[in-house]
């Protein structure tokens, strides 16, 4: 809220607060009811009301801006409370300033929650003068340094509860009044808001949903700049690098102040906390705040060749001193002065704003906060992607984005100095000589660096030929590399971190533009000062080197380029100790280098030989990166890694993701070389060719990499360490890896030089026919003496012949071989035991078989990626057993909706809602008992899939309600989940579109899915399924299948914990899958705090899968894996195998349960307890390995209970849609027309979605006949206006909506326009908010406005007519229809396959600027029908919304019609041409309309 | 892999063999040769399974997956090297085993399964015809000495090993030639002898020395060979017969098949032998007593030294055309198997056992006495159904009991198992340190991929045994081989 003139009012703070209880929905409470994880708000001094109170405490306040007030939250207790008090005053006066008095904040502890009481600080305020010399500015930076020392001193005192000191503002402008409070509270908590006195001219309101952090009061927003939606995903490698360069930090203004700041980022505080101690100091060091903002979170300039060169410029310059902090983020920001936001490049935060014709702005992550009459409102827009909004209430005015980012390009000649400064390799001279590659020795080499048969075959040619990373099939069931007989590849022991709930993944190809690969290289300077120099850095486009490159690097001299290579090699017969010493080399020999003057450090293991073994490239790196950390000259340097090692897309990852600025992979490049010249890759490919394709597929594979964690840039990835350690030691994590976390401890140092060994002594030993050339592998394949595969041919055929002969012995010896891994450890339940009970309980008295199999499901699997035959079995198996089934992401064929004669019933109990929402209808929803949100998946946690055109045949389209031969993507993300708040609304849509079912969110394991977890459990989920990541797949990446995610092991012993400790477990049901197999798996999963368990791969074998993996490629040979006609007529797999299974598996569980003295399987949920370690494992590395992070029992009452004992509320009840239902009665039961009207507010949110599914449940997807249910609203509607609104009603709404408006459209019509009062430009006006018809399978839309981001993303068969369009508009659009009667943003149609789009260009610049080609045509309007049918819905838009913009166009017809441009998807073109006329389409010639249109609606 | 669709698109084709009435006139080999394209199409069929079940179900886990994908993509050489990484001898194995890989290809489960057979055969002829398969003498010499006893498959897979490795290795033959059973077991047309010269030249060469005529135990006394050697394998085979005890089986004209097999193959080998041991089927109404392998090997046989009539009985009932429930898949099968041999003539009875044999006044064998039984384990008789009929060569080939005894077992004093094989560690090695044993002395009656594997496996074992020993204490000097020869009287 902000009076545009900085007129303070008393009104301002009243309606900030207002604004904030308006979205108490967004929010969260904890166990509590009453406590919510935070909110707060900043406003400007109140002097009139400050003025007044200290004179009654007997102090005077001198004149506004000449003192500054401090809110500061102190221990309770009276001492420890008087002794920080005394800090503080001590510090004020010890840097000049003199503290004029305290006043004690009355607040009134019975307004909040109990939680939220216990852990509440005593608040007071401190009053601080300025001395008169000193300038305003001068005395906030004195402040600043004032609350750092005393922070820092009271930290690291021994005052007793020290850990409540905080001091949430201390400014002369603004104050921040915040804590552990819901939105509601914060009034009645801080009385002196209310007071009239209390004035200010801004008030920036937050309200926290914790996601990362435990909630608390001090990391409740706003903070001293900034309130944040969002996350920082790159947070861990932006707070190493702040840290890193904080040596070099100088400015005139702080002086040797500047040493007080240390450390900038202050320990324990949240990625919104980070920030803004980033913001603050470079705010502080003289860079306007919306300078600061820009730098800190840049647009995406790199990939956008329409941004002027001078923005462009300040850009770059900019990238050079500093990686962004990605996002996503929306940032309010204020000084007090100037107040504004500011949205990422991805744009997935919503901000909407309303300016009012008395100068008043209200933004908000929700339009209609407020409510402002029509009339009076001057102006509605959104935040854009990379855009900013500013009020400068001392210049009275809005400044917009242009404006700003002109003004900021213009401060320096940032153009110039880069050309002056920027270096490009294309720059650097030839150099005289090039590594070649050496066929005579390759192999040598090739084996002491680990390559096996598998790497070469499955990986590095398939790269050299498709300029891909392959994709394979089923998950991985090999040992961890800490566990693994084999020698590892240091890379192996890490896993991938990725995007779920609190950040959304990014699709690095359709939207490409905000990725970038380029990076800066050089000498990093001081970033408080702008000077030419600043830009002295090496431009690399992509982090990857050829030989030719890297000669250049060693040779530069230019400016202070100059480089060095020093040696990673050890001395192989050395060891442990060789490689100990030869890390501390290389290290000292780094540090040496960078004080004579070298900014390039090369780590290089060339020269590998009988001797000298390579130190793992990783480990060099790391070594050396934390030396010269802990030596404060780290950004002083560019490593630069030349290694023989690197060939797959994680080992590049790893490598940039602990701080390498470039690679060389000399021997993969070598490889490629040898296999073209040896004629064995396809098409006679020669060696550039091989080695372009091969850089190709990793780059690619890097951006997919860091999109799956939600990160753009390679500059923000770079040292970011987005990855968990399993099975590296804590000696070996702290030496080396410091901040990476690694729970189960396991090798060091002395693993790492034997595997080097190992290697080695392979490598060197003599090479004969009797060997292969390399190590076979088995990594991804089974071979004997290849990696241990739990899924081997003996343990496959014992399960298929258990379960088809019903012969429960030998399904016991098929488990043996699983569990008994005391040879062949593979996973970490394989360390563990059973305690002994103190009494077992005889197996009669155990459950009966029958009961347990209910809590068993099977995966998801779409009808697609496996056959009708397949899929059908298994539902119709756990529909007779009680357990559930689960439909996968491709819809379900409503046919088996029905039960059958014989009373099998095929239809999924789970239906899942996956990113694509691929036959996600109201009917589809309503035939579930379980619907579950699918955040990620085991094999690809933070990807999506494709399936290709040539696999959509009739019937996967029709339940998919796509087209035949059409191809489909599905999004990353869910575009309606970009935040916990996002999925907690998903969670409400689906509950009111079908309240009997339950509501499960589906994870993936990795470090932090416990808190996630806890806030799917505040986000009323009903169930959470933490999966594994051996977990199967009908296709993915090799990379994501082998490196992404964790055990579940690990996974649900972490969810078990957190849930426990903030007391969520008795709200959630919480389930676990991964590659359960056994009895004794699942056992383990319920003490580990399991009540449910999902099995996909076992039951798949139990049908007869062999582990072909080739679910990919079609070719399924038992008919499981394919949707060939002919290979199903293979499908041998039956009920009873199935069923067979599960009991089996309920019978192992219930030996087991009477062994350990369990009645029910509830008793023994999170009795971890009972786990113990198994004793004496003889392994050479899992000695090592320590299970207690996993076996944590955390010490709780007996009243918190382990598992869910109670429903969620999910606050149903106050739906609007009861009124509709109540008011649609007749039209339910008899198809009575009737008509309704009601007024309603941001808070009435998923309006329909109720009043559908109770028509689909009557009327299936039929509906109701058009127009039967007519509902008329006016005011601004919450959230899911018209979400999964069914056919035969049309709501029409008067004002404004928010997000998701018809999400899931299923047949309904959805009206909106602005309310008629108002004043402004329809067209030029934002109407409704982000991701509009999303997954719409049917119906129509009319808007007469502007809609924000990714309208109609997914669109899969809705009408639409829109006044404009935000960026991505008709994303992955797939079938249906849109006309854009005005302007668009960028990147129009990106992935769209199918479907047509209209837009009326009126800027001129669709098809220059706004349009992403790669998958579509752009053409005239000019057929006869085309013509015929947009001018219809223009017509029908004119006479829906009243629209000025249809009328104009419609009166101005012949002039418009040439302004209109066609948008045809490639794909969608073919088909029509092909399957419709059986004529090839030939590009350029127009498609007979009829056909289209029959298409479209047909 | 090469063609994701390959099974979709390509029938099972393998190499057939010469029509019967050539093929009967000689002793060649049977298979005709088979079109590089189509072997290369052959190999397309192949679905590179995650789970590959004919890798297992390879006694020596041959990595059929990936030279099924080398040859379609006509990567010979590496082909060659990929299936000498697992076997020795893949030109034995390629023509005469019975293929287990096959009867576990996934393929199978619904489809003919893939041609390896045919493929491992193509590969390593391919590798000899082109010079891939050369003499690959160790770089190094550890001074190590090993004995082995006995030059079948397991032996010879053992000589070869150990060899490479780098210890001298000396392999002790009591028949006139090298070979074994691959010699004189297996008859020409399954698997011409050119085949095992070819590859025991290369082993010649790469250092290995055969010594024939060296009975260990009788004409070689073991204590030499403990003296002079590191270790001993012992690798003799398990070629006690399993007899036939019913009255008449003394009769002049019944023999083990181990007694006719091996001179007809000294006939190929244009031995001339002594008529008065001859053992022909010329002109004779012969019965062959055992449905197995060794019977359709005298069947064959028999056909070519043109018999008047052959009978083939086997005690066992019939088994089913297809693969049996009892046994499914990946199991080997049991099925109906149609070799050769039975093709070229002869008629196979199933469910009949012998009861007597009669003879005319010289005591030459005339009769055999039958009597269809029941089914196993009781084989109980049939009432009426005894008959008599006519015989002039019985050959019996009914398998093997184990080792023969009363020689170098008993000398070296190991211990044996239950049943009656020497009894080993997991490394292979036997009761008395040092001395190990492999192939079907150790596992029993088996087949030659096995004898392979057994013979790889011990090489492992000794191996280890004998670098412990060196890490122990350093080599002590031996006598110079080229002495070993004297040790050995002729």
């Amino acid at each position: 809220m902000a009076s545009i003139r900085g007129e303070k009012s008393h009104r301002i703070i009243e309606q900030g607060i207002q604004v904030l209880i308006n979205l108490t929905h967004r929010g969260a409470c904890g166990c509590d009811p009453e406590t919510g994880d935070g909110a707060g708000l900043l406003i400007q001094i109140p002097h009139k009301f400050f003025a007044r109170e200290c004179q009654s405490l007997g102090f005077t306040l001198p004149e506004p801006g000449e003192y500054a007030v401090g809110m500061t939250f102190l221990p309770v207790e009276k001492h420890p409370r008087l002794n920080c008090e005394g800090v503080l005053e001590r510090i004020i006066r010890e840097e000049g300033l003199g503290t004029l008095g305290w006043r004690d904040t009355p607040v009134n502890g019975d307004a909040i929650g109990r939680v939220a009481r216990a852990s509440q600080p005593y608040i007071q305020q401190i009053f601080v003068a300025r001395p008169a010399e000193m300038d305003e500015d001068a005395f906030e930076r004195k402040l600043y340094v004032v609350r750092k020392r005393a922070e820092l001193e009271i930290a690291e005192s021994d005052i007793e509860d020290k850990e409540f000191f905080y001091i949430p503002s201390l400014s002369a402008r603004t104050i921040v009044y915040k804590g552990l409070l819901l939105a509601p509270q914060i009034a009645n908590f801080y009385g002196e808001l209310s007071d009239p006195h209390a004035a200010s001219a801004l008030c920036l309101v937050h309200q926290r949903f914790s996601t990362n952090t435990f909630p608390s009061w001090k990391l409740a927003h706003p903070y001293r700049y900034v309130a944040h939606n969002g996350e920082i995903n790159t947070l861990k490698g932006n707070v190493a690098w702040m840290h890193a360069r904080q040596s070099i930090l100088a400015t005139e203004l702080f002086g040797d102040d500047i040493k007080k700041l240390f450390p900038i980022i202050e320990a324990g505080g949240s990625d919104s906390a980070n920030f803004d101690n980033a913001v603050e100091l470079l705010f502080q060091a003289g860079r306007s705040l919306p300078h600061v903002m820009a730098m800190l979170i840049p647009e995406a300039w790199a990939g956008n060749p329409h941004v002027k060169p001078e923005k462009r410029a300040f850009y770059e310059y900019h990238a050079s001193l500093m990686e962004p902090w990605d996002g996503p983020a929306a940032i309010a920001f204020t000084d007090g002065r100037v107040i504004g936001a500011t949205l990422d490049r991805n744009g997935l935060r919503p901000g909407r704003y309303v300016v009012t014709d008395d100068d008043l702005v209200v933004m908000a992550s929700e339009a209609g906060v407020l409510s402002v009459p029509p009339e009076k409102v001057k102006r509605k827009g959104r935040l854009q992607p990379g855009k900013m909004f500013l009020v400068d209430t001392v210049e009275g005015r809005i400044i917009a984005d242009k404006e700003i980012k002109k003004r900021l390009s213009e401060r320096q000649p940032y153009a110039e100095w880069l050309k002056e400064n920027q270096i490009t390799l294309d720059q650097l001279p030839e150099p005289v000589r090039v590594h070649a590659s050496d066929h005579a020795t390759i192999l040598s080499r090739q084996r002491a660096f680990g390559y096996t048969d598998e790497d070469l075959k499955m990986v590095m040619e398939p790269m050299a030929a498709k300029g891909e990373e392959p994709v394979g099939s089923m998950g991985t069931d090999t040992p961890l590399a800490c566990l693994s007989d084999k020698p590892q590849p240091l890379f192996n022991y890490f896993k991938q971190l990725f995007a779920q709930v609190t950040n959304p993944p990014i699709d690095p190809i359709r939207e490409e533009m905000v990725m970038s690969l380029i990076s800066y290289i050089g000498t990093e300077r001081n970033i408080l000062e702008e000077t030419p120099e600043n830009c002295h850095t090496l431009k690399l486009p992509h982090p990857i080197l050829t030989n030719r490159d890297l000669e250049k690097l060693r040779r530069v001299s230019r400016g202070d380029l100059l480089a060095i290579t020093l040696p990673a090699l050890f001395n192989a017969k050395d060891g442990e100790a060789g490689l100990r010493s030869a890390l501390d080399e290389l290290s000292r020999r780094a540090s040496l280098a960078v004080k004579s003057g070298y900014s390039l450090l090369i780590l290089s293991d060339r020269g590998v030989d009988k001797n000298y073994a390579p130190i793992p490239s990783l480990l060099a790196l790391a070594a050396v990166h934390n030396l010269l950390v802990r030596e404060e000259t780290r950004t002083q340097v560019a490593l630069i890694i030349e290694s023989g090692e690197p060939r797959e897309v994680m080992h590049f990852a790893l490598l940039i993701g602990y701080g390498a600025s470039a690679i060389n992979p000399y021997l993969a490049i070598e490889t490629l070389e040898d296999l073209a010249a040896r004629g064995y890759l396809p098409g006679g490919m020669t060696p550039d060719v091989a080695v372009k394709h091969f850089t190709k597929a990793i780059n690619k594979g890097l951006l997919k990499t860091f999109s799956k964690m939600g990160i753009s840039t390679l500059q923000s990835y770079r040292g970011a360490q987005v990855f968990e350690a399993i099975g590296l030691n804590k000696d070996l994590v702290d030496a080396y890896f410091a901040g990476t976390t690694s729970r189960i401890g396991g090798v060091g140092l002395s693993v790492l030089a034997r595997e080097a060994q190992m290697k080695h002594e392979f490598a060197f030993r003599p090479v004969t026919d009797a060997d292969t050339e390399l190590a076979v592998g088995g990594g991804y394949h089974f071979r004997v003496n290849g990696e241990y595969h739990l899924l081997n041919p003996e343990t496959i055929s014992k399960l298929q012949r258990s379960v088809r002969e019903q012969n429960f012995s030998s399904f016991q010896e098929y488990a043996d071989l699983i569990d008994t891994q005391s040879r062949n450890l593979a996973t970490l339940r394989s360390l563990m035991k059973f305690k002994k009970a103190r009494k077992p309980v005889s197996i009669e008295q155990v459950e009966p078989a029958k009961e347990i199999v209910k809590r068993f499901t099977t995966g998801a699997m779409s009808f697609g990626s496996i056959s009708k035959e397949a899929h059908e079995t298994l539902a119709i198996a756990m529909n007779r057993i009680g357990g559930k089934s689960n439909t996968g992401e491709g819809g379900e064929d409503e046919e088996r909706y029905k039960k059958d004669a014989n009373g099998d019933w095929r239809r999924s109990a789970i239906k899942q809602v996956a990113s694509a929402r691929f036959g996600v209808t109201t009917n589809y929803l309503v035939n579930a008992d379980e619907l579950q949100i699918k955040m990620a998946q085991g094999a690809k946690p933070g990807e999506g899939g494709q399936l290709p055109g040539h696999k959509v045949d009739e019937v996967i389209a029709r339940i998919r309600h796509s087209i035949p031969g059409v191809g489909l993507i599905s999004p990353p993300p869910h575009h309606d989940i970009y935040s916990i708040e996002d999925l907690a609304q998903l969670i409400y849509d689906l509950k009111n579109a079908n309240p009997q079912a339950r509501i499960s969110v589906k994870l993936v394991s990795e470090i932090g899915v416990g808190t996630v977890a806890a806030g799917v459990a505040k986000a009323h989920a009903d169930v959470v399924l933490i999966s594994g990541d051996s977990g199967g797949t009908g296709a993915s990446p090799l990379s994501s299948i082998k490196h992404a995610g964790i055990p579940w092991e690990l996974g649900l012993a972490e969810t078990q914990q957190v849930l426990l400790m903030n007391d969520l477990r008795s709200r959630i049901r919480v389930q676990t899958d991964g590659k359960l197999q056994t009895g004794r798996d699942v056992v383990i999963a319920a003490l580990l705090g399991a009540e449910e368990f999902g099995f996909a791969t076992a039951p798949l074998v139990a049908m007869g899968c062999i582990m072909l993996r080739k679910c990919h490629l079609n070719t399924c040979s038992v008919g499981i894996a394919t949707q060939d006609p002919e290979l199903r007529k293979k499908f041998t797999g039956q009920t009873e195998h199935v069923i067979n299974f599960f009991f089996f598996i309920a019978e192992q569980v219930r030996q087991y349960m009477a062994e350990l003295g369990f009645r029910k399987v509830d008793d023994m949920v999170g009795r971890v307890d009972m786990l113990d370690v198994q004793p004496a494992v003889d392994h050479w590395k899992a000695q090592g390995v320590d299970l207690s992070a996993i076996l944590y029992n955390p010490p709780l009452p007996g009243r918190v209970a382990r598992h869910c004992v109670q429903a969620q509320d999910h606050g149903l009840e106050k739906a609007l849609d009861h009124e509709l239902i109540a008011g649609a009665k007749d039209a339910l039961e008899n198809r009575t027309p009737v008509e309704m009207r009601f007024s309603m507010r941001n808070v009435h949110r998923t309006v329909g979605a109720m009043l559908s599914g109770q028509i689909a449940r009557r009327y299936g997807s039929e509906g109701l006949p058009d127009d039967t249910i007519r509902i008329h609203f006016e005011g601004s509607a919450g959230q899911s206006f018209g979400a999964f609104l069914a056919k035969g009603v049309t709501m029409t709404l008067e004002g404004d909506a928010n997000d998701y408006v018809g999400k899931g459209l299923s047949g309904g019509r959805v009206v909106v326009y602005p309310p008629k009062t108002s004043r402004f430009a329809a067209e030029e006006n934002i109407l409704i908010g982000n991701v509009v018809l999303y997954g719409a399978t049917s119906g129509e839309a009319f808007f007469s406005g502007v809609a924000g981001e990714r309208f109609a993303v997914r669109n899969s068969g809705a009408t639409a007519v829109v006044e404009g369009v935000g960026d991505h508009g008709c994303e992955y659009m797939t079938n249906g229809l849109v006309v854009v009667l005005g302007s668009c943003g960028r990147n129009f149609a990106a992935g769209m396959s199918g479907g047509i789009a209209y837009v009326f260009d009126d800027r001129m610049d669709f098809t220059e600027k706004r349009c992403n080609l790669a998958s579509v045509d752009l053409e005239p309007v000019i057929e006869p029908r085309d013509v015929e049918l947009v001018r219809g819905l223009v017509e029908r838009h004119c006479k829906l919304t009243g629209s000025k913009r249809a009328k104009n166009i419609l009166d101005n017809w012949a002039e418009m019609l040439p302004r209109f441009i066609k948008i045809f998807p490639h794909e969608f073109k073919r088909v029509l041409g092909v399957s419709r006329t059986g004529q090839p389409y030939i590009p350029g010639q127009p498609i007979p309309v009829p056909e289209l249109v029959e298409a479209l609606h047909g | 892999m090469g063609k994701p669709s390959g099974f979709m698109d390509h029938a099972r084709e393998a190499a057939t063999r010469r029509p019967v009435a050539e093929r009967v006139n000689d002793w060649f080999e049977i298979y005709q040769d088979f079109p590089e394209e189509k072997l290369r199409t052959q190999g397309a069929r192949c679905m590179d399974c995650g789970v590959p079940f004919c890798h297992t179900g390879c006694p020596v886990n041959n990595l059929i997956p990936d030279w099924n994908d080398l040859v379609y993509n006509g990567r010979w050489k590496e082909a060659v090297r990929q299936l000498h990484s697992t076997n020795n001898f893949p030109e034995f194995t390629g023509r005469i085993c019975p293929a287990p890989c096959e009867s576990a290809c996934v393929l199978g489960i619904n489809e003919p399964a893939v041609t390896i057979k045919q493929i491992e055969k193509s590969i390593v002829e391919r590798g000899f015809a082109e010079g891939l398969i050369r003499p690959e003498p160790p770089k190094f010499r550890s001074g190590k000495k090993v004995a082995i006893v006995g030059s079948g498959p397991a032996g010879l897979a053992a000589a070869q090993q150990l060899n490479r490795a780098g210890h001298w290795v000396t392999v002790y033959e009591k028949a006139d030639r090298i070979g074994g059973l691959l010699r004189y077991g297996i008859p020409e047309f399954k698997m011409e002898k050119r085949i095992v010269d070819r590859r025991l030249e290369q082993m010649e060469a790469e250092g290995v020395k055969f010594v024939t005529n060296a009975h260990v135990g009788h004409s070689v006394p073991v204590e030499d060979l403990q003296r002079e050697f590191d270790s001993i394998l012992l690798a003799g085979g398990a070629e006690a017969p399993r007899d036939l005890s019913v009255p008449g089986r003394e009769l002049k004209g019944i023999h083990f098949a181990m007694d006719y097999l091996p001179q007809s193959n000294k006939r190929c080998h244009g031995d001339v032998l002594d008529p008065a041991a001859d053992i022909l089927a010329t002109g004779k109404r012969v019965i062959i007593i055992g449905g197995g392998d060794t019977g359709a090997d005298c069947l064959g046989t028999v056909h070519r030294q043109r018999a008047i009539s052959v009978h083939q009985f086997e005690i066992m009932p019939m088994p089913p055309a297809d693969r049996s429930p009892s046994t499914p898949w990946p199991l080997w099968p049991m099925q109906l198997r149609i070799e050769g041999a039975h093709e070229e003539g002869g008629i196979r009875e199933w469910s009949i056992a012998t009861s007597e044999f009669t003879s005319d006044a010289k005591g030459d064998v005339k009769q055999l006495h039958g009597i269809r039984v029941g089914p196993p384990p009781k084989f109980e008789p049939l009432p009426d159904t005894e008959f008599t009929m006519d015989a002039d060569l019985v050959l019996l080939a009914m398998g093997f009991t184990g080792p023969v005894r009363n020689g170098i077992i008993e000398r070296l004093d190991v211990k044996l198992d239950q049943r009656g094989n020497v009894a080993t560690t997991a490394d292979y090695m036997s009761s008395v340190p040092g001395v190990f044993a492999a192939g079907d002395m150790r596992r029993g009656q088996s087949l030659v991929v096995w004898a392979i594997a057994e013979g790889r496996k011990a090489a492992a074992g000794i191996n280890k045994y004998l670098t412990r020993m060196q890490e122990a204490r350093p080599a002590k000097p031996k006598a110079n081989s080229n002495v070993r020869r004297d040790l050995i009287s002729v």
